[in-house]
C-alpha cells in the first residue's frame, strides 16, 4: 500500500540535518545524549581525581567548582533529558500506531537547538581550561544560587544564561510535540486507558515540562537583567531577595527531578511484564500514581530549602507534603514486585537492568524519605548524603532505565541483537562500580562532609579513595556500552532480530519488522 | 504465622530504636553513621534519624526479599506457566493505606523536635555570625544583663596555604605516598582522643567561644554570597544569607566545658568554599565571663597607632597577615591566579604615586576584593601594604605608617 506513493528516504547529511522522521530524530537525540553522558562523565572524573586524596593536587578550587557546575548541567540537560526525548521520539509513534510525531519540522528544530546550546556551555569550559588568561566557566553549582551567580558570577554567566534558554526552548518544543502526538494520533481503538504506560508517563512528563521550563527561563532572565540592566530581583541591597531566587529555582527544579524519573517508570513498566510473561500489575493505579507524583511535585519545592530559614508552618507543610510522595512511589514499586510475583521470569539484559533499577531506585527513594524529615534534613542537607541520594535516583535510576530501554529496543531499532557478552560485562561492571561509587557517599555525608568540597578533612580520606576508584571503574564500564552500540548500529553485526524479539513482548512496536521501517503505520493498526 | 512475623518485626524495630537511643552518646564518633552530637537537640535529631533509618531499612529489606524470592522461585525453569493475575484491589488499598500510617508515625516525633529546634527564646548569650568570602565573623551582642558587649573578631582557616595548595599537576597526577605525608605528619584524623590537635582543614586562628550550660542564640547572616553555618555536633545547619538574619540556638551541657566542636561552611560560596571551617570552644561560665571581659578590655583600648621604626619591622608584622588573609587568592609569592591579579612588579605596587590607592583598595575593597576595614586594624593594614610593596621582588622601600591609613 505504502509503496504506491513512495517517499524516498533522504540520504547523506540531508537525512540527518533536515530530518523530519521521528526515528532519525530519535536516533540523533539518543546519540547526542550518549555523547553528553561521556563528556559529563569526563568532568566527573576530574572531580573524583581531585578528591581521591586530601589536599589540592590536580586542579584549582575554582576549576573544581566549574567542574561540579558543568557536570551537573550537562548530565541533567544534556544526558538524561534528551535521552528520554529520544526514546519518546522513537517509541511513542510506534507504541500508539502513529505514522510519525505530529509536528515533524518542530521536532527537527527542537533537536538541532541542543548542539548549539551545549557548544556554548562546553565552549566556556574549554576557554577556562585552555584559553588565554583562563576566564572561568560557570562556577556556581548546577543550582546557580544568587548572588553567587549574579553579583559574583564570572563573565561566562551570560553564555550560561543563553545556553539554558536554548535548552528550555528545545524541551518545551519536544513536550508540545509529545502532547499533540499522544492526544491526536493514537490508532483507532487505543483509548487513553489502553496506552502503554511509557506513553502515559511521557504525556504527564510533557505537561510538567511545559509548566516549569518557563519558570527556569524566568529565573535566568531575571539574572540577566540583574547582571546588566540595573534590576535587583535577587540583590538584597537593592530591595530584592536572594531567597526568591531559590523559591523560583526549586519551583522549576523539583518537578524537574520527576521529569527525569517518570519516563524511567514507564520504561520499567514495559520491560518487567515482558520478561515476567505476565501483564503489568495494577495498570490503573500506576497511571494514577504517576499523576499524583506529578501533582505533588508542585507543592514540595521548599524541601530543598529547609535550611534557608522558613516559618515553622512552612517547614511543617513542606515536610508533610514531601513525605506524602512516598505513598504513590511506593505503590509503583509494590506493583513492579507484584508483576514479577509468580511470573515466569527470564533474565535477559533489559530485565537485569530493570531489576537493578527497582532495587537501587528504591534505595534512593528511601534515603529521600529520610531527607523529607525536616529536623534530620538539617544534618543531611548539603552533605554527601544528599549527593548519594540523588545519584542513586538519577544514575542507578534514570540512567539505568535508559540502559534497560536501549538493550530492550535496540534489536527493534537496528534489526540485530546486541552483543550479549559485552552487554553482560557492561551490566555487571556498572552494577558493582555504581554501588562502590555512591554507597560510601552516605557514610561520608553522615560523618559530616559537605558537598561541593574541593578538599576535605582527614577523617573522610579513606571513603573518598574508594569512591574515586568506583567512579573511574564506572566511567570505564561505559566504554563497553559504546562498543555494543557501535557494533549494533554501524557494523550491523549480531544475530538477526525477529519482529517480536522477546517471547513475552506485548505492544504495537513488536508487530512491525525489525529494524522498524523508515515509515511505519501509513495505515493505522486497529487496537481491539 | 502472621503474628510471629509481626512480633519479629516489632522486636527488630524496637531493638533498632533502642540501640539508637542507647548509642545517643556524644563520645561515639562513628565512621558510618550520623554523629549523636553534644546537645539535647542533637540527640533528639539522632534518635529521629535512627528511628527513620530503622523503618526504611525494614521496608527496603522487605521489598528486596520479595524481589529476590521472585527471582529465585519464579524463574522460567521453576515456574514455566506464569500466573494471570494483574489486579487486586484489596492489596492495592492495603499498600496505599499502611504507608500512610507509617508516615503519620514518623511525622509526629519529627514535628515535636522541629518545634523545639525553632524556639530561640530565653537565651543567655547572643552571637552574630556573618559569613564572608571566605571567613567567619563573630560578634558578641549580648550576654546575660549586658546588652552592649561589642566584641567581635574574624575566624580564618589556620592550615597554611602551602600545605594544601599546590600548583596544578606538580608532583604528578597521582602523588605517591600517604596523605599524611603530603599534608603533614602531625595532622591526624579527628577522633574522640585527639579532638584538640591541629587538624588539617578544620582548624582556625580565632575560635568562637561559648559558655556551657547556657542557651546561646545565633543570629546568622552574610555580607556577600550565601554561606551555611554547620557544626554537626549541634544538630542543625542554617544558611547565612546577605540581607537576611536567620536564628538558631544551642545549649551545650555544663559537663562538656573545655571541649571543642568543629564544623564547616555547607553552601557553595565560591572558590574557597571548602576552606572556611568553624571551631567552637565551649568554656565553663566562669571562664567564659573572664574571657569575655578580657576581649572587652582589649576592644576598649582602641587600635594601636604607634608608628613602625623601620620597613623591616612592618614587613615582619605584615607577612603572617598576608599569608593568612591575602595568599589564598593572590598566591604565597604574590603571583596571582585566575581573576586575582599578580603583585609581582605590578604598576599598583611599584608606582610611588599609587600608595594611597593601594591602601584604599585594602580598606574598602574593589570588585571581587573584599573590604578589610573591619577585619584589620590600621596598623595591620599599614604592615600588609608595606609588605606587598617590598616583597615579591618589588623592593620599593615604601614604609606605610598606621597614620597613613585613614578610614
Amino acid at each position: 500500500m505504502a509503496d504506491h506513493h513512495e517517499h524516498h528516504a533522504p540520504t547523506g547529511w540531508r537525512r540527518w540535518l533536515l530530518s523530519t522522521n521521528h526515528k532519525d530524530i530519535g536516533s540523533l537525540y539518543l546519540w547526542f545524549s550518549f555523547a553528553m553522558f561521556l563528556v559529563g562523565g569526563l568532568l566527573a572524573m576530574v572531580i573524583r581525581a581531585e578528591l581521591m586524596y586530601p589536599g589540592m593536587q590536580v586542579v584549582d578550587p575554582d576549576f573544581f567548582n566549574q567542574m561540579t557546575t558543568t557536570h551537573g548541567l550537562i548530565m541533567v540537560f544534556g544526558a538524561v533529558m534528551p535521552a528520554f526525548v529520544g526514546l519518546a521520539n522513537w517509541m511513542i509513534p510506534l507504541m500508539i500506531g502513529a505514522p510519525d510525531m505530529a509536528l515533524p519540522r518542530m521536532n527537527n528544530w527542537s533537536f538541532w537547538i541542543l548542539p548549539f546550546a551545549f557548544a556554548i556551555l562546553i565552549g566556556s569550559v574549554l576557554m577556562s581550561a585552555f584559553g588565554p588568561g583562563n576566564p572561568p566557566a560557570p562556577n556556581f553549582g548546577w543550582t546557580f544560587y544568587a548572588p553567587l551567580s549574579t553579583t559574583y558570577g564570572p563573565a561566562s554567566t551570560d553564555f550560561f544564561i543563553l545556553s539554558v534558554h536554548l535548552m528550555g526552548i528545545s524541551s518545551i518544543m519536544g513536550a508540545i510535540n509529545v502532547i499533540v502526538t499522544v492526544m491526536n494520533m493514537r490508532a483507532p481503538g487505543m483509548t487513553m486507558m489502553k496506552m502503554p504506560l511509557f506513553v502515559w508517563t511521557w504525556l504527564i512528563t510533557a505537561f510538567l515540562l511545559i509548566a516549569v521550563m518557563p519558570v527556569l527561563a524566568g529565573a535566568v532572565t531575571m539574572m540577566l537583567t540583574d547582571r546588566h540592566f540595573g534590576t535587583s530581583f535577587f540583590d538584597a541591597a537593592g530591595g530584592g531577595d536572594p531567597v526568591l531566587f531559590q523559591h523560583i529555582f526549586w519551583f522549576f527544579g523539583h518537578p524537574e527531578v520527576y521529569i527525569m524519573i517518570l519516563p524511567a517508570f514507564g520504561v520499567v513498566s514495559a520491560i518487567i511484564p515482558t520478561f515476567a510473561r505476565k501483564p503489568l500489575f495494577g495498570y490503573a493505579s500506576m497511571v494514577y500514581a504517576t499523576a499524583s507524583i506529578a501533582l505533588l511535585s508542585f507543592v514540595v519545592w521548599a524541601h530543598h530549602m529547609f535550611t534557608v530559614g522558613m516559618p515553622l508552618a512552612g517547614m511543617l507543610f513542606f515536610m508533610y507534603m514531601t513525605m506524602l510522595i512516598s505513598v504513590p512511589t511506593g505503590v509503583k514499586v509494590f506493583n513492579w514486585v507484584a508483576t514479577m510475583w509468580r511470573g515466569s521470569l527470564t533474565f535477559e539484559l533489559p530485565m537485569k537492568w530493570a531489576i537493578a533499577f527497582v532495587i537501587l531506585f528504591t534505595i534512593g527513594g528511601l534515603s529521600g524519605l529520610m531527607l523529607s524529615i525536616t529536623p534530620v534534613d538539617f544534618q543531611y542537607h548539603d552533605s554527601y548524603f544528599v549527593v548519594a541520594h540523588f545519584h542513586y535516583v538519577l544514575v542507578s535510576g534514570a540512567i539505568f532505565s535508559m540502559f534497560a530501554a536501549v538493550y530492550y529496543w535496540l534489536p527493534k531499532w537496528t534489526g540485530v541483537m546486541y552483543d550479549k557478552f559485552w552487554g553482560e560485562v557492561h551490566f555487571w561492571s556498572s552494577l558493582i562500580s555504581v554501588n562502590l561509587l555512591f554507597f560510601p557517599m552516605h557514610f561520608v555525608g553522615l560523618a559530616g562532609m559537605p558537598r561541593r568540597y574541593a578538599d576535605y578533612a582527614l577523617q573522610f580520606a579513606d571513603y573518598n579513595w574508594w569512591i574515586s576508584i568506583g567512579a573511574f571503574w564506572f566511567g570505564i564500564s561505559q566504554l563497553f556500552l559504546l562498543w555494543v552500540l557501535i557494533k549494533a548500529c554501524f557494523l550491523k553485526k549480531g544475530e538477526k532480530a525477529t519482529d517480536e524479539v522477546w517471547e513475552g513482548a506485548d505492544g504495537l512496536e513488536w508487530t512491525v519488522p525489525s529494524p522498524a521501517p523508515f515509515h511505519t503505520f501509513d495505515t493505522p493498526p486497529v487496537v481491539k | 504465622m502472621q503474628s510471629t512475623l509481626f512480633h519479629r518485626a516489632a522486636t527488630l524495630l524496637t531493638t533498632l530504636m533502642l540501640s539508637g537511643v542507647a548509642a545517643a552518646d556524644w563520645t561515639e564518633r562513628s565512621d558510618l553513621n550520623l554523629r549523636p552530637g553534644v546537645t539535647a537537640v542533637s540527640q533528639d535529631v539522632y534518635d529521629l534519624h535512627m528511628i527513620i533509618l530503622g523503618i526504611v531499612t525494614l521496608i527496603g529489606v522487605l521489598v528486596f526479599a520479595l524481589i529476590m524470592w521472585s527471582v529465585f522461585a519464579h524463574r522460567k525453569e521453576k515456574n514455566p506457566v506464569p500466573a494471570k493475575f494483574h489486579e487486586n484491589v484489596v492489596l492495592e488499598v492495603v499498600w496505599t493505606v499502611i504507608p500512610f500510617f507509617i508516615l503519620i508515625g514518623m511525622a509526629i516525633p519529627a514535628t515535636r523536635v522541629l518545634i523545639n529546634m525553632e524556639d530561640t527564646s530565653d537565651s543567655a548569650l547572643t552571637v552574630k555570625v556573618t559569613g564572608s568570602q571566605w571567613r567567619w565573623h563573630y560578634e558578641y551582642l549580648a550576654y546575660e544583663d549586658d546588652n552592649d558587649i561589642n566584641v567581635g573578631f574574624f575566624s580564618d582557616l589556620a592550615t597554611p596555604p602551602e600545605v594544601w595548595q599546590r600548583p596544578i599537576l606538580s608532583g604528578g597526577l597521582f602523588p605517591v605516598g600517604s596523605y599524611q605525608e603530603r599534608v603533614g605528619q602531625e595532622r591526624v584524623p579527628l577522633t574522640r582522643d585527639n579532638e584538640d590537635v591541629f587538624n588539617y582543614m578544620i582548624e582556625v586562628d580565632n575560635r568562637l567561644v561559648i559558655p556551657a550550660g547556657q542557651k546561646v542564640r545565633f543570629l546568622i547572616t552574610a555580607d556577600d554570597v550565601i554561606h551555611s553555618f554547620w557544626v554537626p555536633d549541634f544538630g542543625w545547619k542554617k544558611d547565612a544569607i546577605p540581607g537576611f538574619v536567620n536564628e538558631a540556638w544551642t545549649l551545650v551541657p555544663e559537663e562538656q566545658a573545655g571541649r571543642i566542636f568543629r564544623g564547616q561552611c555547607a553552601e557553595l560560596c565560591g572558590r574557597l568554599h571548602a576552606f572556611m571551617p568553624i571551631e567552637v570552644e565551649v568554656k565553663s561560665q566562669e571562664d567564659f565571663a573572664e574571657w569575655l571581659a578580657e576581649q572587652q578590655a582589649a576592644a576598649a583600648d582602641g587600635p594601636d597607632m604607634t608608628p613602625f621604626a623601620s620597613v623591616d619591622e612592618a614587613m615582619e608584622m605584615g607577612k603572617p597577615i598576608y599569608d593568612r588573609a591575602c595568599a589564598m587568592c593572590h598566591g604565597a609569592q604574590g603571583q596571582g591566579q585566575g581573576m586575582f591579579p599578580s603583585f609581582q612588579q605590578s604598576a599598583l605596587m611599584v608606582d610611588a604615586d599609587r600608595k594611597q590607592e593601594n591602601i584604599d583598595i585594602l580598606l574598602r575593597g574593589r570588585g571581587a576584593m573584599p573590604a578589610f576595614r573591619a577585619q584589620l586594624s590600621p596598623k595591620e593594614i599599614a604592615a600588609v601594604v608595606t609588605y606587598q610593596r617590598n616583597a615579591f621582588g618589588n623592593e620599593t622601600g615604601d614604609l606605610i605608617q598606621p597614620d597613613d591609613v585613614q578610614n
